[in-house]
């Protein structure tokens, strides 16, 4: 596709004004972390960074967010997912009740569903076991309305009826219709997702904190009120790190689009 | 309806198809889902809802619901969140709208694209302390900008650095999540405008902006409206941030109603909390309602293509 000089010349200026806005306060952060505030030894030190490794508890909180959004994860991939395909595919009439129900925990700000779920949590703590799967389980519903979104998008854009019935006619079975066939074509839309899905993981500090369980979050704002310039350090560390991860996830989005095409 | 329009369009051999998805047993497929959120989603939701009307022994009652409704406190809180979530959510989707569309034009799938797509992931759920603390290293006593502003215009607002524990900071550090978001939920709906179209409106001679103005635009409307909606509620509901950057109780309305819950400093009202809640979750339900017929439009003009 040919691209006019006008097109470049708005693409470029859209891009420099979001990005300026978007990454000054990163290199403000960067700034703030390496500033000395020793009167001592003015200039540019990486003391607050070194000093992440010694922090009690940190390397554990951040265990704890790992294995809560590998939770989250394992929940989108093989509970949300397919129950989305599910209903668009065989029950087109739950397609708006379960378009509510997703978008929900929009509606109940996350310090209600806390109120909400307090006594079930205390419950769980005593009588089952104190592990991330409460926790995981609340996060599992704030994210729907993310994934939802990205998912419903996808699922809007490519023809999963004839997919499903042609891969039927061939002889598929019903898992691999769903596993085999149709999310690999709107892989887009759950990557977006999933992406959501891990960044709020690593991101929520409300739940956790009321809850009293030391996610990542939880823990960086207790550094922060002792050593400002640490916490700064960390949570800088920990969108780099997040950021790298998802770069990571290979993303092969090419596939699914020319499938779209080829169907419309 | 739906099922109308699919068999319409996508059964293309008949009817061994369509007997076949009609099954009764489909609907056991959406129980492991409805299980996990009735346990988590519906059951902590009408806890909140029943006690918004209820006394201390649980019986009804509506003493608590109609003072908050009276309350000046609660309506100024209750209008600095819809200022505040409107304002970010107009900024939010135009300037993520645009970001998005920048995405496209590039290389799809480039080096750019995916960091982008994976910084706007990261970004979108940027909030509470850590966002403080960058806005504070930013604009804050002896930040970056505020110091390098101050060289040239040392009474200038920024240099001052009081406006960002207004109601403007506030949207403004709103608007770093917001726009993120916008750019991952719309990016999907931009990336299905078929080039065939442009392509179509190049050749019948339609000049550039011909094709946004009659094709493009309306196309991208109802979608664009839902995703607007989406991030007037999501910045309706934020909390951590506000919590970490104003030490006001009543500044928006999630503030006080963690300020209602909590106990520490004397006089939990929890409620006075539900109560809270509920008109909050009033105007989300309108904006949902919005947000509803926009897609039915979307998803029937898509079933048509």
């Amino acid at each position: 596709m040919k691209k006019s000089i006008a097109v470049k010349i708005w693409r470029y200026a859209i891009i420099f004004v979001v990005a300026s806005y978007l990454l000054t306060p990163l290199a403000a952060m960067l700034d703030f972390s390496t500033k000395s505030f020793s009167l001592l030894s003015p200039g540019r030190s990486l003391d607050s960074w070194r000093a992440i490794a010694t922090q009690p508890d940190l390397t554990l909180a951040i265990t704890r967010s790992l294995i809560t959004a590998a939770i989250v994860m394992t929940v989108i991939l093989f509970l949300i997912v397919p129950t989305a395909i599910w209903v668009h595919l065989k029950l087109p009439i739950l397609r708006r009740p379960f378009e509510l129900l997703c978008l929900l925990p929009l509606a109940i700000p996350a310090i209600v569903i806390v109120v909400g779920i307090a006594p079930l949590y205390r419950w769980i703590s005593i009588n089952l076991t104190e592990s991330p799967i409460t926790l995981a389980g609340v996060y599992s519903m704030l994210i729907l309305p993310y994934t939802y979104r990205s998912l419903s998008a996808a699922l809007d854009a490519v023809d999963i009826h004839t997919l499903a019935e042609a891969a039927r006619t061939l002889g598929a079975t019903i898992p691999r219709v769903i596993f085999g066939i149709i999310m690999p074509t709107i892989r887009t839309g759950i990557i977006n997702g999933s992406f959501i899905a891990i960044a709020l993981v690593l991101g929520e500090f409300t739940i956790s904190n009321i809850l009293n369980y030391k996610t990542f979050q939880v823990v960086i704002s207790q550094i922060g009120l002792s050593n400002g310039s640490v916490a700064v350090a960390v949570s800088l560390a920990s969108l780099i790190f997040v950021l790298a991860l998802l770069l990571i996830i290979p993303n092969k989005k090419r596939q699914g689009a020319v499938l779209d095409v080829d169907i419309a | 309806m739906t099922q109308l329009q699919y068999k319409g369009t996508g059964s293309a051999n008949g009817g061994t198809g369509s007997r076949y998805w009609r099954s009764k047993t489909a609907y056991l497929g959406v129980l492991p889902f409805l299980i996990l959120s009735g346990v988590f989603l519906i059951y902590p939701t009408y806890n909140v809802i029943t006690g918004a009307f209820q006394d201390g022994k649980g019986a009804y009652d509506t003493t608590t619901f109609l003072e908050v409704y009276h309350s000046p406190i609660a309506r100024h809180a209750f209008s600095n969140s819809l200022i505040i979530s409107l304002q970010t959510a107009i900024f939010g989707s135009i300037i993520g709208g645009l970001f998005a569309w920048a995405l496209v034009t590039g290389k799809p799938g480039g080096l750019f694209y995916r960091i982008s797509v994976a910084l706007s992931s990261v970004l979108a759920q940027f909030g509470g302390i850590m966002l403080t603390f960058a806005f504070l290293a930013t604009f804050g006593f002896k930040g970056l900008v505020s110091t390098f502003v101050a060289h040239f215009a040392p009474h200038s607002f920024i240099a001052e650095s009081t406006w960002l524990y207004s109601r403007t900071g506030l949207a403004v550090l709103y608007t770093f999540f917001q726009i993120p978001l916008m750019v991952l939920v719309f990016l999907p709906t931009l990336e299905n405008l078929k080039p065939q179209w442009r392509e179509a409106s190049d050749a019948l001679g339609g000049k550039a902006y011909e094709y946004w103005l009659r094709v493009g635009i309306p196309i991208l409307t109802p979608s664009f409206a839902g995703a607007a909606l989406l991030l007037f509620v999501n910045s309706l509901s934020a909390y951590a941030t506000a919590a970490t950057l104003i030490n006001m109780r009543d500044f928006v309305t999630p503030l006080e109603i963690a300020g209602a819950l909590n106990s520490e400093v004397g006089g939990a009202n929890p409620a006075e909390a539900k109560s809270l809640s509920v008109f909050m979750v009033i105007v989300v339900v309108i904006a949902m309602g919005l947000y509803a017929l926009l897609r039915r439009r979307v998803s029937k003009w898509e079933q048509r293509r």
